[in-house]
Parts: C-alpha cells; sequence; structure tokens
C-alpha cells in the first residue's frame, strides 16, 4: 500500500480515483530497518519562477517565504518552498489540492511577471529512511551526502542513476526523492537493489 | 603432497583453520591466510601455467598483483567463473575450485608447447609478415585459430548471477596503500581530523610490513606496531580502511575508482551481498602509497618454474610459512637477494649460492650473508637454467671485464632473482603527472602534479623503513592541511621535511635504491638463448633487439612491435628492462627512449563492476504511461519509442498484427476508437511575452490566436529545417499549452530553453515540461462526442460551441481537464488531458462509456495508418532534418507577414526553394496489393544505366483496410510536379510501378473533422 511518512508528511487518504506507478512495488517492499522505503501520497505541486517583484509575494500567498540561497528548501504548516535554481521553486503541500494554492499564488503576483504551473502528478514522491539511507543513495547518486555538504534544509536536482531527481534532506536520516512518474519505478527498484545487502 | 614446504612454525596463517581446495582436478590442503598461490607453493607445485605463445611451461613468479604467469580460472560453478585471476591475489577458502589455463590437453603435456620449438618462426611482429596472403583470410582463418592458440583463459558463457554495485563516496584525503608509508600518511591525515579512507588492494593491510620478521617500529616488532596502528585507526569514526580494495583508475578532478572484492574469498557468500563494489571517491587530496614492484633479471632461461623474484620467495617464507624449495641459487643486482636468502636460510631453505652481478660486494646485508657461510660471488651472473618443468639446475659464470667466463652448474629447485625496485607510478602517471628520470634511483619518479596528489614512500623512491614511515606521515599531514585549506596551490610532494614532523624510530634493513635494467651478459648464442623480459605477452630480449634492428626507436614503438607491456600487467615487471635493453642497443640514454604510458585499470578489472545494477529492466529508465497496466490487461503488444512502452495494437485472439490493425483502422472510421497519447511531450510557456516567444520559436504567426483555440505549430532549426511540430492550445493570453512529438521532447525543451536563456533572457515568459502532468486519452471517430458527452461537465460540446481546433477547460469524472478538439485521424476527435494520476480512472470511464458503441482501443501502428491516410506527416518519419516545411507540405503553416523566427534567414536562401528539392507526396501503386517497402528508392527508369538517377525514396507505407488498398508516402524531387506520373520503385527482383498521387487518400476535403 502506498502510504506517508513520518512527521514530514502526513498520511493522506487514498483518492480512489488517483493511482501511484509504486502502489505495485510498494507493496512487496521488503522492511529494512536501516534504509526504509515509502511511497509518499499525493501532493499539490507547483513550480513557480518569475522576476524579483514576483518572488516576494508569492511565498506570502503560500505562506512559506521562497528560499534565496541555493538549494535549500523553507518549511511551515506543513508547506514546502524547494530552491532549485535562481528564479525557480518547487512549492509542495502533501495530501492537498492544488487549485486553491494556485489561486492565491496568481492572485498576489497579478501584474508581476512570473510562472506558475501545477505539477501536482508529474512527479511522485519517495522516502528513504534510516541510517544506512545515504549509503543505498550514493549507490545511484554522486553527491556527498554527509550531514557538512548536504545538510538537513538542503535540496537540489540532481540524478539517482539515469533518472533526474529532486533530492531532499529532511532529517539526518530522513531523504525525500521527487521523481517523475514514468522514472519513479526504475528508480524504486534500483533503490531496492541497493538496499538488498542489508538487514 | 601435503604441505612439505611449509615452515614448522611462523606466519600469518592460521595453522589451527586448515582448508581442502582443488587444483587442476587435485585436491591439495592449505591454511586460512593462504593465498592460492603460497598454498600451492607449500604443496611443492609451481607449474601451474602455459605461457601465452610458445607455451613454454610457467610457476609463479611474484607473490602479488604483478604476476606474470600464474593466472587461473576460479570456479563455483558454470557461470560463476573467473578466468585470468592472478594465483597471487586469489585468497583460499574451503572448497576452492581453480584451473589453469592455455594448455591442452594437460598442464604437464602440452601440445602446443610445439611453439616453443617452432620458435625461431615466430619472431615479434611474425603475424604482421606472415598472415597477409590470401586477402581476406586474416579475419577468416588465421586470426580466430592465433586467438585459439595464443589464448589467456575462456570467458563464461552463461550470464553473470552475481550482483555487482557501485557506490560513491567523498573524503578528504584518499591514500592508496596500506604498507609502512600509507599506514603513517592516513594516520597523520587522521590526527589532524581528515575524513580519511585507506584502501589496499590485499586481503590485510600492512603492505610491507606483513612480510617483516626482524624490524621493529617504536620498539615493538613490525607486526606488533602493524596490528596498533590498524586497531587505531579503525577506532576513529573518520577513517574507513578498505581491504581487498584495488584502486585502479585515477580520473580527472581527483575521481578514483576503487574495486572492492566482497565475496570472492568467502567460501560460501551470503545471497544479499555484492561480489563486487565499485567505490568512485571523489577526494580533495590523495596520498599516493603504492610501493614498489621488485624487476626481475632477464638472463637465458628466466622463465622456468621455480624462478622466482627474490623477494616474493621471502614474502611466501615470512608471511605464508612456504618454502619455494629446499635448495636455492640466487642471481641479484642489489641487496635484496642477500635479504630474502637470509630470511629463507632462516625458514630453512639451503642457500647453494649468491650470483651478483656487481662487482664489489660490501654493506650489512651481504657481510651478515657471508657470516652465515653463504657462497658469494661478486661478478657472477646466470647464463642459463636447465630442468623440464621445474628448474633443477643453474649456470653460473663470472663476468671479467665485460667477457663472461665458462659456466659452473649448480644443481637447485629455485632461483630467485632480484634486479632492484621499480617505484610504482601507475596512479601517478594515470593523474597525468609527469614523471621525471631519476639518475641517482635509476627510476623514473613522479615529477610534477596536475592533479592534487602526492606521493609517498618508495612510489616515489623513498627507501628505508624509517624513512618510508616519516616521510609518509609528513605527506599525510600535508594532504590534510590542504584539503583543509582549498584555496592554496598544494599540489604534489611535500619535500621530505629536515627534521620531520614526527619522528618514527624504526630499525629495519635498508636495500637502498640499487639495481639493473637491462639484459644481463650470458655470452651464449643469442639465437638460441630465451632471455624473457615479459613473461605474460613472451617476449624475450631477442625481440626487443630485432625491433631495434627493424628500426624502432621510441619505446612506444618497440612496445606496439613487440607486444611487450601490454599484456594485462601492463608490464610491471617488464617496462624498465625493455628501456635497459633498448637504451643499450642504440646506445642512448633512458630518457631519450621516453615511458609507455600508464593506464587503467591497475589490474585487470571485472565488467560486471562497470555494469554495476544497470542490466535487465533497469539497464535503463524503462517509461510506462498511466495507462500501460490496462493495455497490457488487455493483451497490448508494445513497442519502444525513445524509453517509453507505447501500446503498438490491440490483437484479439487468433489475430496477428495485420488483422488486429486493419479492425482497430475500421472501428475508428466507422464509429469510434481511444489512444494513449499521454507519451507526447508537454511544455507550459507561461508570462507576459509568452506570445512573442511563440513567434520567435515557431513559423507560425500566435499573436491573433485566441485564447481557447488550437493551433499546429511547426518549429525549424537554425538551418531552416522541420525540427519538430505539435498541436499548440492558448490557455490564457499569457500561457500556451505545448505538444511536441514523443521523442523530441526533450530536445525541444533545450532548443527553447537555450534561445530563452542565450538570445532573448530579456522575455518575461518561463518554460515548464508538463508532459508528465497530463495523461492524453485521444478519444476519435464519428461517435467520439457521444462517447466523451456523459462525462464531461462545464464544457459546451456542440458543435457550434465547440468546433474543430479549440480547447476548453473544464471537468470528466470531477477531474479538471483540458480538452482539446483535436484529430490526427481525420475523424472528429478529441483529447482528453487530465492529471495523470488520474490518467487510468479516466481511461476506464472512456472505455466503459464507449462500449455501445464499441469503443475499440487502438495503437500506434493504427495511429501511423489512419494519419497517412490523410496525409499528415511525422516529424523524424517524413522528415529527415534536410526537409523544410514546403518540402513537407507545411508552406501553409510558415507565417509569411513575419519579421523574424527561428530559421527564416535560411529559408531565404534559393536553394531552399528550388523546385527540384524533394517534396512530400503520396503513391499508389499500380498493383493495390502491393505494398512499398519504406525506405525504397525512387527512379524514372530502373533499366538506365548505372548509376541510376534516384528521385526519392518512400517513408511511409501500409495497406489501408478502409480503402482496401495500398498507400504510400514518398519524398520525391520535384514531387508536385510530378503528380499523374508514373515512377518505378526497384526491388532485388523486379520494379514495382507506383503512380504519384496528392498525399491526401482519404477525405481529401477534411469534411469528417467535424463529426
Amino acid at each position: 500500500m502506498v502510504e506517508s511518512p513520518s512527521v514530514t508528511m502526513p498520511l493522506a487518504p487514498a483518492n480512489p480515483l488517483t493511482a501511484s506507478p509504486l502502489t505495485a512495488l510498494a507493496a512487496v517492499a521488503r522492511d529494512v530497518a536501516s534504509a526504509r522505503l515509502v511511497a509518499l501520497g499525493d501532493a499539490a505541486r507547483l513550480v513557480f519562477r518569475g522576476r524579483e517583484a514576483a518572488v516576494g509575494p508569492a511565498g506570502e500567498a503560500f505562506g512559506v517565504a521562497l528560499p534565496r540561497e541555493a538549494c535549500r528548501f523553507n518549511a511551515a504548516g506543513g508547506r514546502f518552498a524547494f530552491w532549485l535554481g535562481p528564479d525557480e521553486w518547487l512549492l509542495l503541500v502533501p495530501d492537498a489540492e492544488a487549485a486553491p494554492l494556485f489561486g492565491a499564488i496568481e492572485a498576489a503576483t497579478t501584474g508581476l511577471p512570473h510562472a506558475l504551473v501545477d505539477v501536482s502528478a508529474r512527479s511522485v514522491g519517495i522516502e528513504v529512511a534510516g541510517e544506512k539511507a545515504a549509503f543505498v543513495l550514493n549507490q545511484g547518486n554522486p553527491l556527498d551526502l554527509s550531514l557538512a555538504a548536504f545538510p538537513v534544509g538542503m535540496c537540489t536536482r540532481t540524478v539517482f542513476h539515469k533518472a533526474e531527481i529532486v533530492l531532499v534532506r529532511h532529517a539526518p536520516d530522513v531523504f525525500h526523492i521527487d521523481v517523475w512518474r514514468s522514472f519513479a519505478p526504475y528508480v524504486w527498484e534500483l533503490l531496492e537493489d541497493a538496499r538488498r545487502e542489508l538487514a | 603432497m601435503t604441505n612439505r614446504f611449509r615452515t614448522a612454525s611462523g606466519g600469518r596463517i592460521d595453522r589451527a583453520a586448515p582448508l581442502s581446495f582443488r587444483f587442476d582436478g587435485q585436491t591439495f590442503s592449505g591454511f586460512k591466510g593462504d593465498t592460492l598461490a603460497s598454498a600451492l607453493i607449500a604443496n611443492g607445485v609451481h607449474l601451474v601455467g602455459r605461457s601465452f605463445k610458445y607455451h613454454r611451461p610457467r610457476g609463479f613468479l611474484s607473490a602479488g598483483s604483478d604476476e606474470p604467469n600464474a593466472l587461473v580460472n576460479v570456479a563455483r560453478d558454470a557461470a560463476r567463473a573467473a578466468p585470468n585471476l592472478r594465483a597471487t591475489q586469489v585468497e583460499l577458502h574451503e572448497g576452492l575450485k581453480a584451473q589453469s589455463q592455455n594448455r591442452w590437453p594437460s598442464l604437464s603435456f602440452d601440445a602446443g608447447a610445439v611453439n616453443d620449438l617452432a620458435s625461431p618462426f615466430l619472431p615479434s611482429g611474425f603475424y604482421y609478415k606472415t598472415f597477409m596472403w590470401p586477402a581476406g583470410a586474416w579475419k577468416r582463418f588465421y586470426e580466430p585459430k592465433i586467438r585459439a592458440m595464443a589464448g589467456l583463459g575462456v570467458a563464461p558463457e552463461l550470464p553473470d548471477p552475481d550482483r555487482y554495485t557501485q557506490n560513491h563516496a567523498h573524503c578528504d584525503v584518499l591514500v592508496v596503500g596500506a604498507g609502512p608509508a600509507g599506514l603513517a600518511a592516513a594516520l597523520a591525515a587522521a590526527e589532524s581530523g581528515a575524513k580519511v579512507i585507506l584502501c589496499d588492494e590485499q586481503a590485510e593491510l600492512g603492505g610491507s610490513l606483513l612480510s617483516e620478521v626482524s624490524a621493529t617500529i617504536e620498539g615493538q616488532p613490525a607486526a606488533g606496531w602493524l596490528a596498533a596502528t590498524l586497531a587505531n585507526l579503525a577506532a576513529r569514526d573518520n577513517v574507513t580502511l578498505m581491504p581487498r580494495t584495488t584502486a585502479f583508475g585515477y580520473f580527472p578532478h581527483n575521481l578514483i575508482a576503487l574495486a572492492e572484492r566482497v565475496t570472492d574469498h568467502l567460501a560460501t557468500p551470503g545471497a544479499a551481498l555484492p561480489r563486487e563494489r565499485l567505490w568512485q571517491v571523489r577526494a580533495r587530496e590523495v596520498v599516493l602509497a603504492a610501493g614498489a614492484l621488485e624487476r626481475p633479471l632477464v638472463f637465458p632461461e628466466n622463465d622456468r618454474p621455480g624462478v622466482l623474484l627474490a623477494d616474493s620467495a621471502r614474502i611466501y617464507a615470512n608471511r605464508y610459512g612456504a618454502k619455494v624449495g629446499e635448495r636455492a641459487v640466487i642471481f641479484t643486482a642489489c641487496d635484496a637477494g642477500y635479504r630474502a636468502a637470509l630470511d629463507l636460510k632462516g625458514a630453512g631453505v639451503s642457500i647453494a649460492a649468491i650470483a651478483d652481478l656487481r662487482t664489489e660486494v660490501s654493506g650489512e646485508l651481504p657481510a651478515r650473508a657471508l657470516a652465515a657461510g653463504i657462497d658469494v660471488r661478486p661478478s657472477t651472473v646466470l647464463v642459463g637454467t636447465k630442468g623440464r618443468l621445474r628448474v633443477s639446475s643453474a649456470q653460473l659464470a663470472k663476468v671479467k671485464n665485460g667477457q663472461v667466463g665458462p659456466a659452473e652448474t649448480i644443481a637447485c629447485d629455485s632461483v630467485l632473482i632480484s634486479g632492484g625496485f621499480t617505484p610504482s607510478v601507475h596512479l601517478f602517471s594515470q593523474s597525468r603527472g609527469k614523471l621525471v628520470w631519476d639518475g641517482a634511483a635509476g627510476a623514473y619518479l613522479p615529477g610534477t602534479s596536475v592533479e592534487r596528489e602526492r606521493s609517498a614512500g618508495a612510489c616515489r623512491g623513498i627507501h628505508g623503513l624509517q624513512r618510508v614511515l616519516e616521510d609518509g606521515y609528513a605527506q599525510g599531514e600535508a594532504a590534510a592541511l590542504a584539503a583543509r585549506d582549498h584555496t592554496s596551490p598544494a599540489r604534489g610532494a611535500t619535500p621530505a621535511p629536515a627534521t620531520p614532523s614526527r619522528a618514527f624510530a624504526a630499525n629495519a634493513e635498508d636495500l637502498g635504491s640499487a639495481g639493473f635494467i637491462g639484459a644481463t651478459p650470458h655470452g651464449r648464442n643469442p639465437a638460441l638463448a630465451k632471455a624473457f623480459v615479459d613473461w605474460q605477452n613472451d617476449v624475450t630480449s631477442k625481440d626487443i633487439l630485432l625491433a631495434t634492428r627493424e628500426g624502432m626507436r621510441s619505446i612506444e614503438h618497440v612496445k606496439r612491435y613487440t607486444t611487450t607491456g601490454m599484456a594485462t600487467d601492463q608490464g610491471k615487471t617488464s617496462n624498465m628492462n625493455t628501456l635497459g635493453i633498448v637504451s643499450e642497443a642504440l646506445d642512448t640514454p633512458v630518457p631519450k627512449i621516453g615511458l609507455t604510458t600508464f593506464r587503467p585499470p591497475f589490474t585487470p578489472t571485472t565488467f560486471g563492476i562497470f555494469a554495476g545494477a544497470a542490466r535487465g529492466d533497469v539497464f535503463d529508465p524503462l517509461r510506462k504511461t498511466a495507462i500501460h497496466d490496462w493495455a497490457a490487461a488487455q493483451g497490448a503488444a508494445f513497442e519502444d519509442v525513445g524509453n517509453w512502452k507505447r501500446a503498438h495494437y490491440f490483437p484479439r485472439p487468433g489475430e496477428d498484427m495485420h488483422a488486429a490493425v486493419a479492425r482497430e483502422c475500421k472501428a475508428v472510421r466507422a464509429s469510434v476508437g481511444m489512444f494513449d497519447a499521454s507519451t507526447l511531450g508537454k511544455i507550459e510557456i507561461v508570462g507576459p511575452d509568452a506570445a512573442e516567444f511563440m513567434n520567435r520559436i515557431y513559423t507560425n504567426a500566435w499573436a491573433k490566436l485566441e485564447p481557447g483555440r488550437l493551433r499546429y505549430g511547426v518549429m525549424l532549426r537554425e538551418d531552416g529545417f522541420v525540427m519538430d511540430d505539435g498541436v499548440v492550445g492558448r490557455m490564457s493570453a499569457d500561457r500556451f499549452h505545448v505538444t511536441t512529438t514523443t521523442g523530441g521532447a526533450p530536445r525541444v525543451l533545450a532548443h527553447m530553453e537555450d534561445y530563452l536563456q542565450t538570445e532573448w533572457p530579456d522575455l518575461d515568459v518561463w518554460l515548464t515540461s508538463t508532459t508528465e502532468q497530463w495523461s492524453v486519452i485521444a478519444v476519435q471517430g464519428p461517435k467520439a462526442r457521444e462517447v466523451i458527452a456523459p462525462l464531461i461537465e462545464g464544457i459546451d460540446l456542440s458543435k457550434e460551441a465547440f468546433p474543430h481546433m479549440c480547447v476548453r477547460e473544464g471537468t470528466i469524472l470531477g477531474v479538471p481537464t483540458r480538452l482539446f478538439s483535436v484529430s490526427f485521424t481525420g475523424e472528429l476527435g478529441f483529447e482528453i488531458n487530465v492529471p495523470s494520476a488520474y490518467g487510468r480512472a479516466v481511461w476506464e470511464a472512456v472505455y466503459a462509456a464507449g462500449e455501445r458503441f464499441g469503443i475499440t482501443p487502438y495503437g500506434t501502428e493504427t495511429m501511423h495508418v489512419l494519419r497517412a491516410e490523410k496525409g499528415y506527416i511525422i516529424v523524424g518519419q517524413e522528415t529527415d532534418g534536410t526537409a523544410t516545411p514546403d518540402d513537407a507540405n507545411l508552406g501553409w503553416a510558415v507565417g509569411k507577414a513575419k519579421k523574424d523566427f527561428v530559421g527564416k534567414r535560411s529559408l531565404a536562401r534559393d536553394a531552399m526553394s528550388a523546385p527540384d528539392r524533394r517534396q512530400l507526396v503520396g503513391l499508389k501503386t499500380t498493383d493495390p496489393k502491393v505494398v512499398l517497402e519504406e525506405g525504397a528508392q525512387i527512379v524514372t527508369d530502373p533499366a538506365a544505366p548505372v548509376p541510376v538517377p534516384m528521385l526519392g525514396f518512400v517513408t511511409s507505407s501500409y495497406h489501408s483496410a478502409v480503402l482496401g488498398r495500398s498507400i504510400a508516402l514518398a519524398m520525391v524531387k520535384g514531387g508536385r510536379a510530378r503528380i499523374g506520373q508514373k515512377l518505378m520503385v526497384p526491388m532485388p527482383t523486379h520494379a514495382i510501378e507506383v503512380e504519384v498521387v496528392e498525399p491526401v487518400f482519404y477525405d481529401p476535403k477534411g469534411e469528417r473533422l467535424n463529426g
């Protein structure tokens, strides 16, 4: 069953009309305490891009200031704003509808050059958690995942094997992956392969 | 044979843990801690292989990764078989099964040994000269035969059932080699807080300290200091110790590849463990502590089983408690021979004589040898050895004024040789660092660094245990400092400090840097004496001399001509002696001859480690749409389109593809079909300047397109040729929903971003890929509107309110949708865009709603036929990157009044509108049953003299069930002017007559689009 993780994202009630590409894989996932693998539930996802003037109002309307520091995210009230580029943010709210958020941000940025696009269904989330999470991720990702180089609060667009992902560190041992849905089974299967040697 | 050559005690083997193993079918016993080589030697076995070219009997030459001879096949089962493993690196485990290679029918009687007798006819380069005739025979006959004859091991034919994983790691200081220099470097770096990885190719860390029996460090025996140091390092959080891990490649920006062997040494490895792990380590600083490799001496018959490197014989005795024989003759050019003689004598091997190439023999070690009663003979060479499958005697002769005197035969069962030590500079050279010839050391040493690395200890010519430890510590400390201070231009070895930052008290013999390179004199007929330089590739000193006589001057040419240094051992034992021989033959100093390039891998590396997890279904991402599983459950056949799996057709029981496609086509034309178009690329283009951006990127005009309307757009490259196409919806004044071809999606987005970022950064517009946001369900056919009507809310579907080529937003099943009235079939059609999480549910609802109309799911093949009936092109099928819009009948889509767009200036060139350009036309075969081959050429007269002028080629060809005949699209020179003409399509056996027609075969007026 697709479920949602820990404190960072509350469990989403299953919508009977939606389907995750990970449902079947998650159902047979092995329970590995040192590297748990969780398919995350539905979420509202918006890509916000724009000129400087629109950034502040967008953050205010979203309820989380858009981070200006590269590769960092801000979070408040179960909402997340991930810095993906100098003028690009991914806004994510687990278990929420995109439309009201979209409307609120559009209303606050009317007349200010920007682009807001609903990409809620474009990707799915995977949580990799446990003391061996970084070891598992590093089998397909070349970044230095030590806490010094990739601290809690960091996010970045990167790769897992041949798939592009957004990688987020919520806690020392808790990472989230956001991956385009058709690549999700590929990423999941390679994560499973990577933790095969773990008990 | 049960360990007859095992010492009574000592060594690092666990005598309480006996192991049994098989070699060439015979059972032997050894101990935990043995290598296959040490266990065989302890059992008196030296004959372990046949040489590459001459099939000469061969034994162990060394005790490490430099071993050229003892290549074996180790197999757990038929699939888990690894050829060409160096027996000196194969750790013994219970039940290990190994086999010798390159021999038939058996190791002791090998039919291929006839090559040895024929050797006068097989000089180096012989295959360049001998196998030239008849032309073509090389590939068919000679090469396969030579490969079978001159072989290494045989690769298993079954898929490898083992797993290999790949890991990335980062550290401040990577130390390669865990001998005394590496240990001291790791200790220093670790003590200063750096994150350290220490790796070593051997099963145990310690390097030369593992075979020290008399040396002391800090007042302790070397073994005790080693154990304490390893415990100290292991206890630190900032240190990772990696035994069985070979640093095999040094890549730019301090990326070092390590191969960790995880399970080969285990008798019963757990199924969950990978066999090997690739570690890609990005290190801030690297300390290379690779040590030095002992050099053999080049003299006649130096390749008999029982001839070993002297220090290797000492390692077998001291570390493994294995005696290489009962009576040894030693031939040396340095003190290593004496050290080996003393230790072996201590282990119970009698030393028949030490022949020393040097005229003057002095110093502590020779003095101790003399005191021990060993027969020491200065100015003496070995001029040959005898023995069939094992050395039985050595011929010693005095050298006086360059003249070799008469030989004296001394009986022995082993000959131990030492020409000194060659610093292991492989990784330094791989890092593109410059090697510098050091005349005093008689060696190439690391010079200027390119990467952030430094060498320490013997690999940079430092000798003597105390100096090596102090150098290692200094380099480790400097590396840690440089890793912290990234701004310092800290590159290269730190000069050994006058007063070491940490002094080590060490007591051990210092072998100095004495040695010899080249071939030793022997005074025998050179035509009949084989003195091996490269054991693995069977290259003798005679071959090197032949190369110089044939005019080779550069070492690179000598290497390629003779193949010396080109074997899997990368010339570890042979490179320097080759240089010495060439230097003498050409009377040119060594540095003038050059040095061959050291290439990765340092030792042979499995393919598995490079493949890693990328095999089977996860070799590449295998992309599936939200509707894929539904199609699979319906029995759809799939085809690969890029990384996507797309439903190709939906065969019913008993149907082949032809029958299924015919049925699907008819259903769409007669009633209604549905098609998963989700893989189409989609890009949302948003911002106040969106329309301006569209105007510049596409040939079409966009300013006047009203929100709520669709338009077919064409995009050119800068050279004016069609790059991609797709339907675009204007959602609002500042928002476009762009679609691209399935395969073109990433390319189009990159093309757009490129222009936006580099040419027009002033435009207020942003691009977001929405390919995976939307599932796209095409509902096509006269009944399409009736099928979707009950499901749609908030959109007036009437003909008047929602004509062809419009987009409306509403809901379907309560799910927000962007509904397109668009057709790629020529029928009334809709494309339902819904967020892909809902794709499956909406698809199933549409299917259910369509059942009363017999709704027919169809695949890409039917889609292709239907669009071809309408003459709709597919970019990449009708176009090949050399078609202008006009060539492809898309001239109408070019906004002639537009000031500019990408490709406009190129289109203005005369050649782009020449009347004889290839143009899109339709073809009808005179015989309607004949379906043309796609790609077939088109001519006017197939009987014309060769070369027959080509007019063009068939781009699409199908049987149209609806039309009851074949149809084809083609690009033909001046095609539009040829409409009505008959042309010919030549095939291998006959030519097919065709008529050139308009490329629209069905409903040419387009009346069906509006339903």
